[in-house]
């Protein structure tokens, strides 16, 4: 057998539990324990298409050291389900724990040699104890929470004080989990040996927050002024819609009782986009919250909002698909089909947002972006950072900012004489003014349709208006290069030929292999980029290298597709590096991937393999 | 190709409650074929807003694609206007709906844009009740693409060419009864005298009023056998009640025996004036309404008419609970939480 793991701060845990067995609500307290305790974590739900029966896991990583991304591999199973049990085992690392019901007898065959096994009764401790079948279910979560507190030295007052405040009001139920966890606590402490895998007390966490994405993406529409949400439920965004909707009821609503918002589910995607259109054009700030399949019915309604320039925000949080199944896995294969989306030429403003703070960040700036370019801005989150809690930065807001209503001409400027074309040109920088309905009794009413219009919005089906108006679309996404948020660059410690294009919910994964390729000596210039349209730094980053790296979640390798496409890049020089199972990106599978291509790149350059 | 008219007006042209005449509420020159019914509806529509004395811009008019999605360009050219997509005016009308509610909502729609492409938009529409007129130029058959049977179609009616339609009619009358609709009236694209005063009480009504209008298409479906021609339709044509919208208090002028007239009162004050036509017909009642409406279409008759109507109606805005300032006008301060808020909320998550 090999030496037993032995870490501080920096391991795996994973919980196999079945959906529906209120094991989440322990496995949250798991988490944020060690959190409050000041140790850094990444956690991640992977769970089934399924309320109640299927398998389901829960992942967390310790990182003293800040790492967020997956790590891959797993040092301690906590399996409570019979179901995965086989797989479940399989999946520990060499020298890894089994933590596991002791109540009913296994077969040695059941086990590993090479792990060490650690049996709790939980079922018989349970049974003793309540007599209700509801009771022994939730509280065997918290009797494993206990043993595992005792196990790997987590501070039993923090987790009391977490009790306290979820039930808080509920001062019988807060006594009745804790008394369940010291159980648990007490159990493992008389009976079980130490094991080489401890929790210390750090001061690495700060004033980090703990939330997931979707929530903060709906929080930062509260604050990016959206006053119209239109949705139609699908995983993963779901969260989406109904954070706006928690936080908008929070803040948005009057003495009175009335709201400063409207919420509606509609009957299916192509209302929704229908809606949010319909608002944007009568100049109300609007979005709707969808994944993959809702953006695919979208698309007609996404070209019209780009050729009769009318604003809109579509959170898109990705996810494998279609159907059912993976689509509660994780994916950035929206690429394509969000830049690109609809029929005839169109190209839209894409924002990728790398944790809960970007979320919240660009949920707010998308409304301002889409009102200053009068089209559909895509915000594009995953699954990942959707609907997994995340450590990051503290939600900030500056209050002298204000909304950026974009080009709208007012009464009083049409009143002044100022000459109203709804598709004119006025400041060489592709953006017409607009005017919302209903803004002056003889003045710049205009009548909004597709593409067969001249400047003035009079109907007209020559070639000439036509290419004209496109010309300045083009114009328009030009100017939008330098308005969303730009790359984020990060230099490597010596001059290299290697550059790295990462973005989205690879970031945390990419900044961990960042570090460990420059120990295994590949050093790499690294950008994460943030917006489409480009910018031009992104051309001249991936012309100041010889091999770029584009590292994404998807087959296809899409942004790959994009730059080459929009920058004119010779595709030999830029090497895809594709995770696309529907788990995350792990920082170990980047290293492996680069590293492999790197060498292989130095034994035959590029520069002279392509004449 | 449509452009402007002249704006030449003839000086003694009659002047609404606002100074308006009825030019201010015209549009662009028609692109229709000439003898379009769709344009007797546009007309119709024009002499509505005129008479009511809504300012020209106070209307929102919102358009799917079509013959009749084409109409809203040929009237009301003070008004901002959306051409939409296939099938999509109930939602881009409702989005505009929910972002300003002070506006007036005109959606105009036709049977392949309603009741095929768009009948989930136009079902769940009608559930919501969002405040608008919702008027479908019914031709039963597609014009732009040159004569198709339409899903308002009746079965056994003859296209064109001689094909014989054997698909059952979809009635967006009853559907409108059966999903909530609160102002609900069919007309005749060819009786202007019923369609007026019909499209006022809608553009007045306080929730979601649908106005089936056949309106025959004289290029594709005006022959023999067809159940949408003019000659059919005036055969068939049974008027169950005769309206007059009043705005304010005016007396009744002529005396009516107990019974023949009824008058409702809508929220914005409007009263609709009916005089009955058909002595059993009750456009207050829904069911009654709905049985009527079934018995009489066995019959073969074209029953039009204000057949419905909820004085008490609500919207969508009532549903949702939104503040009574337009969603669009609210400034940051009604909007943003701002940064207090969010420290709070940032304690909350550690």
């Amino acid at each position: 057998m090999p030496q037993p793991l032995s870490a501080t701060n920096d391991f795996v845990v994973k919980f196999a539990n079945v959906n529906g067995s209120g094991s989440a609500s322990a496995n949250q307290l798991f988490a944020k324990s060690i959190l409050r305790m000041g140790i850094p974590i990444a956690s991640r739900n992977i769970f089934p298409s399924n309320i109640q029966g299927l398998p389901t896991w829960f992942e967390v990583r310790v990182s003293g050291e800040g790492h967020l991304g997956r790590r891959g591999g797993v040092d301690m199973m906590v399996a409570m389900n019979p179901q995965t049990w086989d797989r479940d085992v399989a999946e520990i690392d060499a020298g890894g724990y089994l933590f596991y019901d002791s109540t009913k007898p296994m077969p040695a065959s059941k086990f590993r040699p090479d792990i060490t096994v650690i049996g709790v009764p939980l079922t018989e401790l349970v049974n003793a104890a309540y007599k209700d079948a509801r009771q022994r279910q939730l509280f065997k979560n918290i009797i494993y929470l206990g043993a595992l507190s005792a196990l790997l030295g987590i501070d039993p007052v923090v987790i009391e004080t977490l009790l306290s405040e979820q039930y808080k009001g509920k001062e019988k139920l807060a006594k009745s989990n804790q008394d369940a966890f010291h159980m648990g606590r007490n159990w493992a402490a008389t009976n079980l040996p130490p094991i080489g895998l401890k929790l210390e007390k750090s001061d690495k966490v700060g004033d980090r927050i703990y939330i997931e994405g979707n929530a903060a993406a709906g929080l930062g529409a509260v604050y990016g002024g959206a006053t119209v949400c239109a949705w139609y439920p699908i995983t993963p965004s779901t969260s989406l819609a109904e954070g706006f909707e928690k936080y908008a009821k929070r803040f948005r609503t009057n003495k009175d009782g009335t709201k400063n918002y409207a919420i509606v589910q509609a009957e299916d995607e192509l209302a929704s986009i229908g809606i949010v259109i319909g608002a944007g054009w009568n100049g109300a700030r609007a979005f709707t919250a969808t994944s993959g399949p809702g953006i695919s019915l979208m698309q007609e309604f996404v070209g019209l909002s780009y050729f009769a320039e009318v604003p809109a925000v579509i959170f898109d949080v990705q996810r494998a698909g279609p159907s059912t199944g993976m689509p509660t896995r994780t994916q950035q294969s929206d690429v394509l089909s969000a830049a690109y989306a609809s029929h005839g030429d169109t190209k839209h403003l894409v924002l990728f947002p790398e944790d809960p703070r970007e979320c919240f960040e660009f949920g707010a700036a998308a409304f301002d972006i889409a009102d200053r370019f009068q089209s559909t801005v895509f915000v594009l989150l995953d699954l990942d950072i959707g609907m997994n809690d995340w450590l990051c930065e503290p939600f900030a807001w500056d209050d002298s900012k204000r909304m950026d209503r974009g080009k709208v001409m007012t009464a009083e400027m049409l009143e002044a004489g100022r000459d109203f074309g709804r598709y004119l040109d006025v400041d060489g920088d592709g953006v017409p003014f607009r005017t919302y309905p209903g803004t002056h009794p003889t003045k710049g009413a205009y009548f909004t349709r597709g593409t067969s219009r001249d400047r003035y919005a009079k109907y007209s089906e020559l070639g000439s208006v036509y290419v004209d108006n496109m010309e300045r679309l083009l114009r328009k996404f030009e100017t939008a290069k330098n308005y969303v948020p730009h790359p984020v660059e990060k230099k490597a410690s010596r001059t290299t030929p290697y550059g790295v294009l990462y973005y989205g919910s690879s970031s945390a994964a990419m900044q961990e292999a960042l570090g460990a390729l420059e120990q295994d000596g590949i050093h790499l210039d690294a950008m994460r980029i943030r917006a489409f349209p480009f910018h031009d730094d992104i051309q001249r980053f991936v012309e100041s290298h010889d091999t770029v790296f584009i590292v994404e979640q998807n087959r296809d390798a899409q942004l790959r597709t994009l730059v080459m496409n929009e920058c004119g890049i010779d595709p030999a020089k830029l090497v895809p590096v594709l995770h696309f199972d529907g788990t995350p990106i792990t920082a170990r599978f980047i290293r492996d991937a680069i590293g492999r291509k790197a060498n292989s790149v130095e034994v035959v350059p590029l520069r002279k393999a392509v004449p | 190709m449509s452009y402007l008219k002249p704006a030449l007006k003839h000086p003694s042209l009659p002047k609404n409650a606002l100074g308006f005449t009825r030019r201010d509420y015209e549009g662009s020159i028609s692109t229709l074929c000439a003898g379009c019914g769709h344009d007797s509806i546009s007309a119709s529509i024009i002499q509505s807003v005129w008479e009511l004395g809504i300012e020209p811009h106070r209307v929102a008019k919102v358009s799917g694609i079509g013959c009749s999605s084409k109409t809203p360009d040929y009237f009301l050219s003070a008004s901002h206007g959306f051409n939409s997509v296939h099938g999509r005016m109930p939602s881009v009308l409702t989005g505009a709906n929910l972002a300003n509610r002070d506006l007036i909502y005109l959606g105009v729609s036709g049977d392949g844009d309603s009741a095929s492409i768009g009948i989930g938009q136009f079902a769940h529409l009608m559930r919501r009740g969002v405040n608008m007129t919702y008027i479908v130029e019914n031709n039963g058959v597609y014009g732009l693409t040159k004569g198709q049977f339409s899903a308002t179609s009746d079965k056994g009616s003859k296209a064109k060419k001689g094909a014989i339609n054997t698909d059952e009619a979809i009635d967006l009358v009853a559907m409108a009864l059966q999903l909530g609709a609160t102002y609900v009236g069919r007309s005749f694209s060819g009786d202007k005298q019923q369609l007026v005063p019909l499209i006022k009480g809608a553009l007045s009504h306080q929730g979601v009023a649908l106005i089936d209008c056949i309106s025959p298409c004289v290029a594709f479906n005006n022959h023999e056998g067809s159940t949408k021609s003019y000659d059919y339709v005036r055969e068939h044509n049974e008027s169950v009640n005769k309206l007059d919208v009043i705005l304010g208090r005016s007396p009744i002028a002529a005396s009516y025996a107990p019974g023949e007239m009824t008058e409702v009162t809508q929220h914005d004050g409007s009263v609709l004036r009916l005089r009955k036509l058909h002595d059993d017909y009750d456009a207050t009642d829904r069911v009654a309404a709905m049985n009527y409406l079934a018995r009489h279409k066995a019959m073969g008759e074209i029953v039009t008419g204000l057949l419905f109507v909820d004085p008490e109606a609500q919207d969508l805005h009532a549903s949702l609970g939104t503040v009574a300032t337009p969603l669009n006008q609210l400034n940051d301060a009604s909007l943003c939480p701002g940064s207090s808020a969010l420290e709070k909320l940032n304690a909350g998550l550690r």
